[in-house]
This record gives C-alpha cells, sequence and structure tokens, in this order.
C-alpha cells in the first residue's frame, strides 16, 4: 500500500520531486541573480511542460520576487507584453489592464485587452504552483498564511519541505498552527521507515479533524488481499485504531452539524421561494401561477444591474433587491389591475389567468434576452465557505441566503402586523364590504398586496440567481414546490410557510443521504399528501369563519 | 327549430375547423424549392440549447442559397417548435414530413425525442441528421448520428485522465436518464477491465434540474479525500450543471484537487455561468470553438455575421449540425437528387472537412469519424486543449464494453447486412421496421 | 316509467346529442377519405390529419373526465394527468411485450431498456402483461386503484379546495419522479417507445391507425354517455348539491366522501382509458406525461371550452389542442404569447367559456319570453 501511495506521488509530482531534490528551493544559488530574467521569458513559451521547468527553476531561486511572480500566475494575473515579451502583473482597469513590470515592480500604465497575453496554466501547474507556494509562505510572519501553507501541505504530502517543516515547528508559538504543522510533519513521516516515527506521526494526526488524514489512517488500518496488514507494526495500527475513533467521533457530530445547515439552507430557498406566494395565494386567494415568472423576474433584474454596474459587482447585489421589488411588484401591480381585479370572487379562474400570463411572461424573457440562461456573477463576498474545521465548513453563499430569508419573513411579518397598510390589508381580505364601506380603498390595496406579494417573489429571484441558472425556465422550477409550501403550512399563514419551509429542508437534507436525491424528493411528497389527511388544513389552519370558503 | 340550428354551427365548427385547414393546407403544395425541416424545440426545457440549432440550420441554408442553391433549386427551410414536448415531437416531424413534405430534417436534441420520432421518420421514409452526443445503441437507416458516439467522447476522456492525470477514484455523476446510464454503464465496465475496484467508483444519480446540490458535492469530497487522485466524470444534463458547479467552488473543492471531466458542458452552456469558480475544470468533445483551423475561422466570423451578436459562442452540436448539412449537400449534389433513398445510399463514404482541421467522414453505420479533444475551462468560458486523439475515432454505434451490445453491429453499406441491429452471433437483424 | 322518461337524460341533451352525432360522422367520414380516397384527391383525408384527430379525441375524453368531477362535484384535481399516464403506461407495457424478440437485441424475455442496463430478469410487475385482456384490465385498474386509495384517504378526513386540488399534484409530481428512476423498471425518461404492433396489427399500417382513431371516437361517446348518465341520475344531483354546499348536503344525511369517491374513481378510469388509446397513436409513453403542467394543461381545456357542461369540455379540449397544433407550426416563435393571450382573453370575456356564450345567449332568450328558468342548474359557480 504504502508503495502504491508513492507510486500516486510519483506520477503527480514527478518532475516536482526531480527538480527540487537536486536543488530545493531555499539552498543558495549561485546563479540565481542572474537568470530570473531569462527564467521568466520562458512562461511565454505556450508548451505547458516547458512552463512547468520554468516554475520549477524559478522557484529554486532565492529571491523575494519569485513568490508574487508565482501568486500572480497561479491568480491568473501573470501576463506578458505582447509587443516585448515583457513579463507583468495586471489589474483590471476600465477597458483593458493596468500593468506592472514582475521584476522592477515599475509601473508601466494602462493598457488595452489586446496588447498583453495571459500566461495560461493547466491544473498540473497550478497544482505545482500551490505547493512551491505553500513552501515558501511556511516561513511568512502571518500564522493564518502559515496555517493556509500547513493545509495545503497536508492535502499533497511533500517530503522535500520536511526540513522547513521541522523549523518551523521548533519556531511556531501560535498553538493551532503548531497543531497544524505537526500534521503537515505527521503526513510526511507516515511514510517513514522508522516505526517510531510513525507512531509520533499518528499521535500527532489525534484529534485534528482533517478528512485527508483520516483517510490515511484508514488504509493503515486495512488488510491487503494477502491478510496482511497494510502496516506492518502492530503498535502502529492499535495507536491509529484508537485516533481514528475519536476522529470518527468527531466526523459523525459534525456531520449531523452539516446535515442540519445543508437543511436549513433548502429550507430557506424554499422559503423565499414561496413567501410571496403566501401572499397573493395565502392572503389573497389568487391561485398564482404566474408566480415563478415573479422570482424570474427578479433574477433577470439582477442580471441587468450587474451589466449596467460592471465594476461593482459586490454592490449590485445590494442594489439588486429593491430593484428586482420594484420590477416584479410593478408587473404585480400592472396584473392585477389588469386581470385579476376582473376576477375575484372567481378564484379557480385566476388560475387560467395567470397560467396564460407565464406562458406570456415566458416568451417575453425569451424574446429579449435570448433563451440561452444568463450569467449572473458571485460576489466575492458570496463565494468561498466559511470553514470551521476539516469536518465542516459553511459556504458562505447559503448562510447569507439564511440570513436573507429569515430578514424578508421578518420584514414581511413586521409590516403586515405593525403597519397601517398592513392593517387595512388584514381588513380588506377578512371583509371586504366591510372594510370597504370604512372607507379603506379596497382596489387600492388589493392592488398593492398582490404587488407586494409578486415584489417579494422579486427579492427571492436575486436570492436564487446566486444559486441556480437564470434562464426563461426558473420560475417554473419552484412553482410547485412553492405550492406544497404554502398549503403544507396552512394557506394564509406566515408562520406557518416558514416552519413548513424548514421543516421540509430539513427533512429532505436528512433522508436524502440515506435514499439519495430523488427517492428523498419522492418521499417528502408522499409525506406531505399523507399529513394534509391528518391534518386537512395544514400544519397551522386558520381557524374561524371563512374556513369553508 | 332556428334556434337550435344556430347552436348545431357553433358547437361544429370546433370541430370542423381542425379538419378543414388541414385538409387544405396539404393539398396547397409549391415543388420549386428543396425543403429543408428544422425540428429543434424553441419553448419549453430544451429552448436553451435547441435555439441555437435552429438558427444554425437557418444560416447554413442562407449559405448555401448565396452560393446559388442545391441543383439550381433555391432552399427552403420550414421551422416548427415542438417544445421540448416528445410527443409533439413525433406529431411535427409527421407535419414536416407528410404536410410540408420536406426533404430532409435537421433536429433532437434529447434522447428521448430521437426515440420519439424516429418510428414517424422509419415509417414515412424521411432523414434526420441528429447532431448531438448520445448513448450509442441505436443505428437506423433513416438517421444519421453526426454527434459523438460514446467511443468518441467518453472513453478518450477517462483514458486521459486514467493515462495523463493519474485519476484512481472515479466518480460517475450523472442525471437519471438514458445518456448517463449507458454512459456510466459503460464506463463502469471498462474501468473495471483497466483493474478499477469496485469500491473505487461511486455512482450517483440526480434528477433532471436538480438545484441543491450540498449533500453530493460534500459526499465527493469525501470520496475524493482517500488518498487517491479522485476525478469526476459528469454526465450532468445541461440545468443542472450551473448549481453543481457553484457548489463546488463554494465547497473548496478545486480543479486541482478533484477535476470534473463534463461531456455536456460546451462554450454556449459557459455563457450562461460564472466562468471564474470553473477553471481548470474539463470537458471532452470533438469541437471547441478555439479550434485553430481556417474554417472554424471562417465559421464563427459567418456565425457571427449571422445572428448579428459578436458575444455568441459556437459549440459542439453546432459543428455536427454544419457537418452533417454539408455531407447532405454532398449527397445530394452526388446523386443529383433529393430523394430519400438516393441520398441515403450516397452519403455514405462521403467526406466533409471538419471544424478542427480534419475530415470528417460518414461510415456505414451511419456515424461519423471525428476527433476527440479534451479541452480545461477558461476563465472567459473558453476551452485550452490540453490533449487530443492523433487522428479521427470512427464512432462506434454498439459498444464493446456491454455484453449484449458488443455482438451487434451495424452496416448500411454491406448487402450481405444492411441492417443496423446485425447480430454477429446469430447471423441475424433483429429489430427492424421495415 | 315509461321508456320515454328513462331515457330523458340522453334526450334533454340536445346540444350534447349533436357533438356526438358529429363526432360519429367525423369516425365514419373521414377514415373513408382516408382510406378509400385516392391520395391526389382534394377530398383525401391524410393519416397525418387522421393521427391528430385521434389524439385530439382522446384529450377530450381525458378533458371529460377531469369536467365530470371539478364541473359536476367540485373536486378540481391538478393530477388528472397522472391517471392518463398510468393508463398509458399499461398499454405501453402489453405493446412492449409485444415485441417479444424484435427488440434490437433480439431478447425474447426482456425489452431493449432492460437489456442494455443489464437487467436480468422480468420485474414482478411486468408480469401478466403478454396478455391483451389483463392490460386492458389494468388500463382501468391501475389508476383506479390509485384514484380508490388517494381518494378514500382524501375525502375520508375531508381534505377540500386548494388543499386537495395541491395534494393531487404533488401526486402526479411524485409520480414524474419516480418514473422518470431508471431503476423502476419503466425505462425511466426515454418511457416505453418503439412499438411494433397492437394485437397481432402492426401500427404502420394506415388501417391500424383508423382503427385506433375510430376506437377513440367511440371511445369518446361512450364516455360521453356515460358522464351524461351519471350526472343525470339522482346521483348527478347529489353531486351537484357537494359541488354548490358540501357541508349542507352532509348535514342532510348524505355520505359525501362515498359520491365524492365514487366519482373520483370513475372519472380516473375514463382519463386511463383514453391515455391507453393516445399511447399507440402517438408511438410513445414517457413520464413527461405526469409532469404536473400537464395536468394543468388539462384544466385549461375545461375551463376554455366550459366548465360544468361535458360537451363544453370536448369542445374546449379539442379548441386549445388545435391551437397549439397550428400556432407551433405557424409561429414557431412567438406562440407562447398567442396561448398564453388567449387564455388571458377567455377567462376575462368568456367566463363560462366558449359553450358559455351560447348558453347567455339562449338564457337571454329565455328571459325575454318570460319563460321558467331552463336549464340553469348547470351554470357553473
Amino acid at each position: 500500500m504504502i508503495k502504491q501511495y508513492w507510486g500516486v506521488l510519483l506520477v503527480l509530482f514527478s518532475c516536482l520531486l526531480s527538480g527540487l531534490y537536486a536543488s530545493p528551493a531555499w539552498a543558495e544559488d549561485a546563479e540565481a541573480g542572474a537568470s530570473l530574467e531569462s527564467l521568466l521569458s520562458e512562461l511565454t513559451s505556450s508548451s505547458f511542460n516547458k512552463k512547468a521547468k520554468a516554475v520549477e527553476a524559478i522557484a529554486a531561486l532565492d529571491d523575494e520576487r519569485v513568490l508574487p511572480v508565482l501568486e500572480a500566475m497561479l491568480a491568473g494575473d501573470l501576463f506578458y507584453r505582447k509587443s516585448d515579451d515583457k513579463i507583468v502583473f495586471t489589474a483590471s482597469a476600465e477597458s483593458g489592464y493596468q500593468i506592472t513590470d514582475a521584476l522592477t515592480a515599475e509601473d508601466l500604465g494602462a493598457v488595452g485587452k489586446r496588447e498583453v497575453k495571459k500566461i495560461s496554466t493547466n491544473n498540473r501547474l497550478r497544482k505545482q504552483l500551490r505547493t512551491q507556494i505553500a513552501g515558501y509562505k511556511l516561513l511568512s510572519k502571518k500564522a493564518e498564511i502559515r496555517l493556509a501553507a500547513a493545509d495545503d501541505l497536508i492535502k499533497t504530502p511533500s517530503p522535500e519541505f520536511l526540513e522547513v517543516l521541522q523549523g518551523a515547528i521548533k519556531k511556531e508559538k501560535d498553538n493551532s498552527v503548531l497543531k497544524a504543522l505537526k500534521v503537515a510533519r505527521a503526513v510526511i513521516l507516515l511514510q517513514s521507515d522508522n516505526e517510531v516515527d510513525r507512531i509520533q506521526a499518528v499521535k500527532d494526526m489525534d484529534g485534528f479533524a482533517n478528512k485527508h488524514t483520516m483517510a490515511m489512517l484508514t488504509a493503515l488500518v486495512q488488510q491487503n488481499e494477502d491478510g496482511s496488514y497494510v502496516e506492518s507494526s502492530e503498535l502502529v495500527r492499535e495507536e491509529a485504531t484508537s485516533v481514528l475513533k475519536g476522529l470518527k467521533a468527531m466526523e459523525t457530530w459534525y456531520k449531523f452539524v452539516e446535515d442540519l445547515f445543508f437543511g436549513f439552507s433548502l429550507g430557506s430557498v424554499l422559503l423565499l421561494a414561496a413567501v410571496g406566494l403566501a401572499i397573493t395565494f395565502g392572503v389573497m386567494g389568487v391561485i398564482n401561477m404566474a408566480h415563478g415568472e415573479m422570482i424570474m423576474l427578479g433574477a433577470y433584474t439582477t442580471y441587468v444591474i450587474q451589466l449596467i454596474m460592471p465594476n461593482q459587482i459586490g454592490a449590485s447585489l445590494i442594489v439588486a433587491v429593491p430593484a428586482a421589488f420594484l420590477v416584479s411588484g410593478l408587473m404585480g401591480v400592472i396584473i392585477e389591475r389588469t386581470v385579476i381585479r376582473h376576477l375575484y370572487g372567481r378564484p379557480l379562474e385566476t388560475l387560467l389567468a395567470t397560467f396564460g400570463i407565464s406562458l406570456i411572461l415566458q416568451q417575453l424573457v425569451r424574446s429579449v434576452f435570448s433563451p440561452l440562461n444568463r450569467s449572473v456573477i458571485t460576489p466575492d463576498w458570496m463565494s468561498g465557505s466559511w470553514e470551521l474545521n476539516g469536518f465542516l465548513s459553511l459556504t458562505y453563499n447559503r448562510l447569507y441566503i439564511i440570513i436573507f430569508a429569515l430578514m424578508v419573513l421578518f420584514g414581511l411579518m413586521l409590516l403586515l402586523k405593525k403597519s397601517f397598510f398592513g392593517l387595512q390589508m388584514r381588513a380588506v381580505t377578512q371583509n371586504r364590504s366591510m372594510a370597504s364601506s370604512m372607507g379603506i380603498r379596497t382596489g387600492w390595496v388589493d392592488a398593492m398586496t398582490f404587488g407586494l406579494g409578486s415584489g417579494i417573489a422579486g427579492i427571492a429571484g436575486v436570492a436564487l440567481s446566486q444559486l441556480t441558472n437564470v434562464g426563461p425556465n426558473l420560475g417554473q422550477s419552484y412553482i410547485i414546490d412553492s405550492f406544497l409550501v404554502v398549503v403544507f403550512g396552512g394557506v394564509g399563514n406566515l408562520w406557518g410557510t416558514f416552519v413548513a419551509a424548514m421543516g421540509l429542508g430539513i427533512a429532505n437534507k436528512f433522508v436524502e443521504p440515506m435514499a439519495g436525491a430523488v427517492l428523498a424528493k419522492i418521499l417528502i411528497l408522499v409525506f406531505i399528501i399523507l399529513f394534509i389527511q391528518r391534518r386537512p388544513r395544514g400544519l397551522f389552519a386558520i381557524k374561524g369563519r371563512f374556513v369553508e370558503g | 327549430m332556428k334556434k337550435t340550428k344556430s347552436k348545431w354551427i357553433k358547437t361544429m365548427t370546433g370541430a370542423a375547423v381542425a379538419a378543414s385547414m388541414s385538409l387544405v393546407s396539404s393539398v396547397a403544395m409549391a415543388a420549386d424549392t428543396i425543403k429543408v425541416g428544422v425540428l429543434h424545440s424553441l419553448s419549453g426545457t430544451m429552448a436553451i440549447s435547441e435555439t441555437t440549432l435552429k438558427d444554425t440550420v437557418l444560416m447554413m441554408v442562407e449559405e448555401q442559397n448565396k452560393k446559388g442553391g442545391l441543383l439550381g433549386k433555391k432552399l427552403e427551410a420550414v421551422v416548427v417548435d415542438p417544445a421540448s414536448n416528445w410527443p409533439l415531437f413525433a406529431e411535427k416531424a409527421k407535419e414536416l414530413l407528410e404536410k410540408e413534405k420536406v426533404d430532409v430534417i435537421f433536429g433532437c436534441w434529447t434522447s428521448v425525442s430521437r426515440k420519439s420520432v424516429l418510428p414517424v421518420i422509419e415509417e414515412l421514409n424521411g432523414i434526420l441528421f441528429y447532431p448531438v452526443q448520445y448513448e450509442g445503441e441505436e443505428s437506423s437507416k433513416n438517421v444519421f448520428y453526426t454527434g459523438a458516439a460514446p467511443n468518441q467522447q467518453a472513453i478518450p476522456a477517462v483514458d486521459y485522465l486514467m493515462n495523463e492525470v493519474g485519476v484512481k477514484r472515479w466518480v460517475l455523476a450523472g442525471t437519471d436518464y438514458v445518456y448517463p446510464r449507458t454512459t456510466n454503464k459503460i464506463l463502469e465496465s471498462y474501468l473495471k477491465q483497466k483493474g478499477v475496484a469496485e469500491k473505487d467508483i461511486m455512482i450517483n444519480y440526480t434528477p433532471f434540474g436538480h438545484s441543491d446540490w450540498q449533500t453530493i458535492v460534500s459526499d465527493i469530497k469525501k470520496f475524493g479525500s482517500a488518498g487517491k487522485k479522485t476525478a469526476v466524470v459528469s454526465t450532468i444534463n445541461g440545468d443542472a450543471n450551473v448549481p453543481f458547479y457553484k457548489e463546488l467552488a463554494n465547497q473548496g473543492v478545486s480543479a486541482e484537487d478533484i477535476p470534473v471531466v463534463a461531456f455536456s458542458v460546451g462554450e454556449e452552456e459557459l455563457s450562461g455561468f460564472d466562468t471564474k469558480p470553473l477553471v481548470g475544470h474539463l470537458a471532452a468533445w470533438n469541437y471547441f470553438m478555439s479550434a485553430d483551423s481556417e474554417v472554424n475561422e471562417e465559421f464563427i466570423k459567418k456565425w457571427h455575421a449571422f445572428i448579428k451578436d459578436k458575444k455568441r459562442v459556437t459549440n459542439d452540436p453546432m459543428e455536427a449540425t454544419y457537418i452533417g448539412f454539408n455531407l447532405w449537400v454532398k449527397a445530394v449534389e452526388k446523386g443529383k437528387s433529393t430523394k430519400v433513398d438516393d441520398v441515403l445510399k450516397n452519403i455514405i463514404g462521403l467526406e466533409t472537412p471538419n471544424l478542427t482541421g480534419g475530415t470528417a467522414k460518414m461510415l456505414p453505420n451511419h456515424h461519423l469519424t471525428k476527433p476527440v479533444l479534451i479541452g480545461e475551462i477558461q476563465e472567459d468560458g473558453q476551452f485550452e486543449t490540453v490533449w487530443q486523439t492523433e487522428g479521427e475515432v470512427p464512432g462506434d454505434a454498439w459498444t464493446d464494453f456491454l455484453p449484449e451490445s458488443a455482438k451487434i453491429e451495424a452496416d448500411w453499406q454491406d448487402p450481405k447486412i444492411m441492417c443496423g441491429n446485425y447480430n454477429t452471433e446469430t447471423k441475424k437483424c433483429s429489430g427492424q421496421n421495415y | 316509467m315509461t321508456s320515454q322518461s328513462r331515457l330523458a337524460w340522453l334526450m334533454n341533451d340536445v346540444a350534447g346529442r349533436r357533438l356526438m352525432a358529429l363526432i360519429l360522422a367525423v369516425i365514419i367520414i373521414l377514415p373513408v377519405l382516408n382510406l378509400w380516397v385516392p391520395k391526389d384527391s382534394f377530398f383525401h383525408v391524410s393519416s397525418y390529419t387522421i393521427g391528430l384527430l385521434g389524439k385530439y379525441l382522446c384529450y377530450a375524453l381525458l378533458a371529460l373526465a377531469v369536467d365530470l368531477i371539478w364541473g359536476y362535484c367540485g373536486i378540481l384535481s391538478l393530477g388528472h394527468g397522472a391517471f392518463f399516464a398510468l393508463g398509458g403506461y399499461a398499454m405501453g407495457m402489453y405493446m412492449m411485450r409485444q415485441i417479444g424478440d424484435r427488440g434490437v437485441y433480439g431478447n425474447p424475455l426482456l425489452p431493449d431498456f432492460m437489456v442494455f442496463l443489464n437487467w436480468q430478469e422480468l420485474p414482478w410487475y411486468w408480469y401478466g402483461f403478454d396478455n391483451f385482456f389483463f392490460a386492458m384490465v389494468m388500463v382501468a385498474l391501475a389508476p383506479g386503484i390509485l384514484a380508490f386509495v388517494f381518494g378514500w384517504l382524501a375525502f375520508r378526513s375531508r381534505v377540500t379546495g386548494v388543499y386537495l386540488s395541491i395534494i393531487t399534484q404533488a401526486m402526479t409530481y411524485a409520480l414524474m419522479l419516480a418514473f422518470f428512476r431508471n431503476d423502476m423498471g419503466f425505462g425511466g425518461n426515454n418511457g416505453l417507445t418503439d412499438f411494433k404492433d397492437l394485437l397481432g396489427f402492426s401500427l404502420q399500417k394506415d388501417t391500424t391507425k383508423v382503427a385506433l382513431f375510430v376506437c377513440s371516437g367511440v371511445a369518446l361517446i361512450l364516455g360521453y354517455l356515460l358522464c351524461r348518465y351519471v350526472v343525470s341520475s339522482k346521483l348527478g344531483r347529489v353531486l351537484v348539491s357537494i359541488r354548490d354546499a358540501e357541508s349542507r348536503t352532509r348535514f342532510i344525511g348524505y355520505r359525501v366522501e362515498h359520491y365524492k369517491l365514487f366519482v373520483f374513481v370513475l372519472s380516473a378510469m375514463l382519463a386511463g382509458v383514453a391515455g391507453a388509446l393516445y399511447v399507440p397513436q402517438v408511438g410513445i409513453i414517457n413520464p413527461g406525461e405526469f409532469s404536473p403542467i400537464n395536468s394543468i394543461e388539462i384544466i385549461i381545456w375545461v375551463a376554455v371550452g366550459g366548465r360544468g357542461f361535458l360537451y363544453g369540455a370536448i369542445i374546449g379540449a379539442v379548441l386549445v389542442n388545435y391551437g397549439k397544433t397550428f400556432f407551433t407550426g405557424a409561429f414557431p416563435e412567438i406562440w407562447l404569447f398567442m396561448l398564453g393571450g388567449l387564455f388571458v382573453v377567455s377567462t376575462l370575456f368568456l367566463p363560462q367559456g366558449v359553450v358559455g356564450i351560447v348558453q347567455q345567449w339562449k338564457d337571454k332568450r329565455a328571459e325575454k319570453k318570460a319563460l321558467q328558468a331552463g336549464a340553469s342548474g348547470e351554470v357553473a359557480s
């Protein structure tokens, strides 16, 4: 097994290993000063093999300019000027790039997009770069950079860094970094021929939440086909077994937390999709088949806003929220005034009319924006994940969407319960003629209410644009789930919608690992059907005289 | 009595209109043009992919007419919308062949739409050019498959990952329909032949349009942290891809750790993505827009001029449509006839340049020879070719990696066989409808 | 009771009787024009037209089934496509078995889609479908049993209104997802296709197609008469009273859930029959038929035609589907605008559907003549 493991390593890093054993990155190199420039010029080659060799040689130089070059190359910011093949760093500027000389850090001014060419990288090259950078970064002064470097080295055990690691461990004062560094060392030492080293390595891995080390330990205690153990030493195996037991308990717990988070996140997506419908369908009784298209309009608004402000993607999303509310809300008001207004008292026919409207809106965006999906960019603050430890990381976009969904729900409840408009709205839905005789302009309230529900659907579209396709079919994929959530929670009850969305989300995510995605969904649907038999008016049934509607 | 009579008329009109309209229009027929049917969904879920192909055919027709048409006649495109509705595909195919009397049809994207029109095309003896990569296991007398068969896409991609990247552990993730099912069956059997153990293969299916990938990506991450190089072979269908890649990126799975090689993600799909998180993931196709050849440059120029949008991309199924159209034109010119039987006979063996610089040849099994390209996704939504086959790979209708299918072959040239499903063991031809 | 009054349910229904006569005429004349009139004659009807009309007739039967429960009993089912599809699958399974060893792999035991997915034996639920009569029984029984179980649960616990509508939608959605799964053994997304013959008659022959067309017409007529009989009987009166005031009917002493269950199961079976006739004519059945949007469309046919008029449902189904066929061919790029617009306009200006115009006009005349209100009992609420 160990041999096999080495085999993998060899395949992956053969070029790297051979190069670095000969001349480690931190070794003195007489030719260094002379050749950084010439090595850089080799990066302009179109052959990835040549580039890999150049990177290897560059990394072997002892030069403080090396790290920025490698990092820029990894990030795709390293270019060369077509006119003189000069290697430059770039930063986006209006209609082109701002470039700086990679060697002298001299500012070379702004250039057009066509004047420079990117030094392209592929997966193998990027991996090589990352490892090289990690080696450099171990010596960084900042704790979080050292931690990240250690994590990178745990992922790709690189024996050539053993000495650096040893040195770093001796100097390290920060406990969490120290642990990570030790594990990084352990990952290398696990391959050692020395039993004591291996036992120490296993011990170092204890209590460190990381999927890679866990997989390594699991591999240690396994038997080969002929019955012999992968790890020959009994002591190491015993140690590994006990360490593994602790890690597994940790993993199970974090898995549970993760499932819960997944559930909440799915629940908040359902909540966002359904909460607008809870107004138009739940409160007003309009079987609003165009609800999905209101969500779609919101998502398209996000796209348009990003087109308008291409340089402030981070802010565009914030702007998109009120914009989407206005666009969808306005569309809602128009629909209410032109069509739905004539259909009060005939709720079933609203189904027919709104279905027609949904077809028209779908075709409208198809004609205006083309049938292709539109690309909505995820701003930096919404990408990536919050890594609590090696077993649990929560993705930022999901996290924000959970918070956002709760904010929308809270705001809406506040509006309904505390504002004057909310009061009028409740009055009209409960007793139209009485409200009218009290001087409430029922027609206006109807239009505003429908606009509100549609506007909230639009807001949901902004959030969904961060998770899924923005295309003409976006609405269709959420409409059925939305109706289910509203009905399951009890029509006309926002609180019910919330509980239903979260309940269904969490249930789905706990069933999914066992049954698979498709079966989980089917089981949830069957559950809803059976549940409605028990409570024919949903989770939170409204009591009162209009029950027999 | 008068009262009931007017009502009688009212109720009658509804049903009678249907009959009369189709009666009249089937009679009005013009014979001075060559009609080209276009059977691609322009609405519904598949419109995203298929609309472009409709435009491609229209462009090719326009081009041909500029060159003076075909056999001295103008080409006329007849476009219908089967609306991503499978039974409607059959109905529209019938409409094209019986009512419009088209000479050839370019159309379909999904396998089920092809399966749906197949009986119609065979019964009415039409010609269909099917431009999308598919699962194989079919060779109809009346259909030409200009997209890739599994051996022209899936297997070379796996070879690349295994030999060049050193992948030892495999996730076969797909949408639950026949193309992923069959492709994964083939790949599974292929991988096992290559000595990959059962526990190193994870197979996962999701429903259409699946949007919540949290659990699955988390599972893939776990599967991939077992110390062996892991890759995902994705047959995930169009719509579900955006949320899948987004989730991958957000959960910190980078292409360097676990590369994903996709068979259904091309330039056009990428134009609807935020590509930043996708950089480095792979796709296997027979054409990339970035292909460096003169024909390709010209094709892209024409496309931009036709669609009046410089930002539009080209993709593999467009190339397949292009090749199919050119082969059909050549076959018609060769036999000086648009008659179906003549075209069927003449087209086999014809060659036409493909857009990547080689030639595409129509094989007797109605599939093409194609080069296989593996590309890495770049930030601008294009692919950088990282590997490609030496020459062209001939398409194999019946895969050799499934026991039942290995013994079947298709040959529409050899007069002794003349069949799409010839069983080499029983020497019999099964499942033919004519 | 005289024979005259025993047939009153039919004699009172003038418009329906006329429509049936028209359908009868169509299924007699068109086959003649298709089979015996030479192809180049002006009067020749193409088999394309026959196939299209045959499809419409199946849809009409389905719409009839929906109108029976929605128009007369107030049950708005957004899942009737499921019963239609189940009937279709039963028929499809029979035709799959008929292929026998003529599949592409020549396997005498298994359908093609099972062969290439490496299935070793036929799943138990495919047993019996070799037999035509068993399959035909299942055509009605499979949707019937589903409707019985579902209805028994729902009506017993008094699930009504939108709650019922949404759980019927959940039902068809769940079934769609289930049938999409290849592991279910129904061919997954591709469904069942590549049919060859029915009772030994090749599906490619014009005569078979005409026969199927005629069968669809006959089924529609019989279905109509059955529905008409049901709604004119005492049972039908109870149904209407349930529609208009369910609690009151219950308080009077009727077991509302029994009535509802009966009519729901009957409607599901009719839908199943429609599905079974539909499949051989279009040549494919796949899980797309279960999609909730399809079920909503059925509701729209009924609403456009005129809810609460059995013949209205038939007219609506034919009209909307003809519109779809016509628009998708004539205006492929913008037909959704037209169809969508049609739905909006018809709701706004034709509150009782197409037949409502006639009804309104008739009512006005009736008022003018100051006669007692005639057939107004059938006006939809």
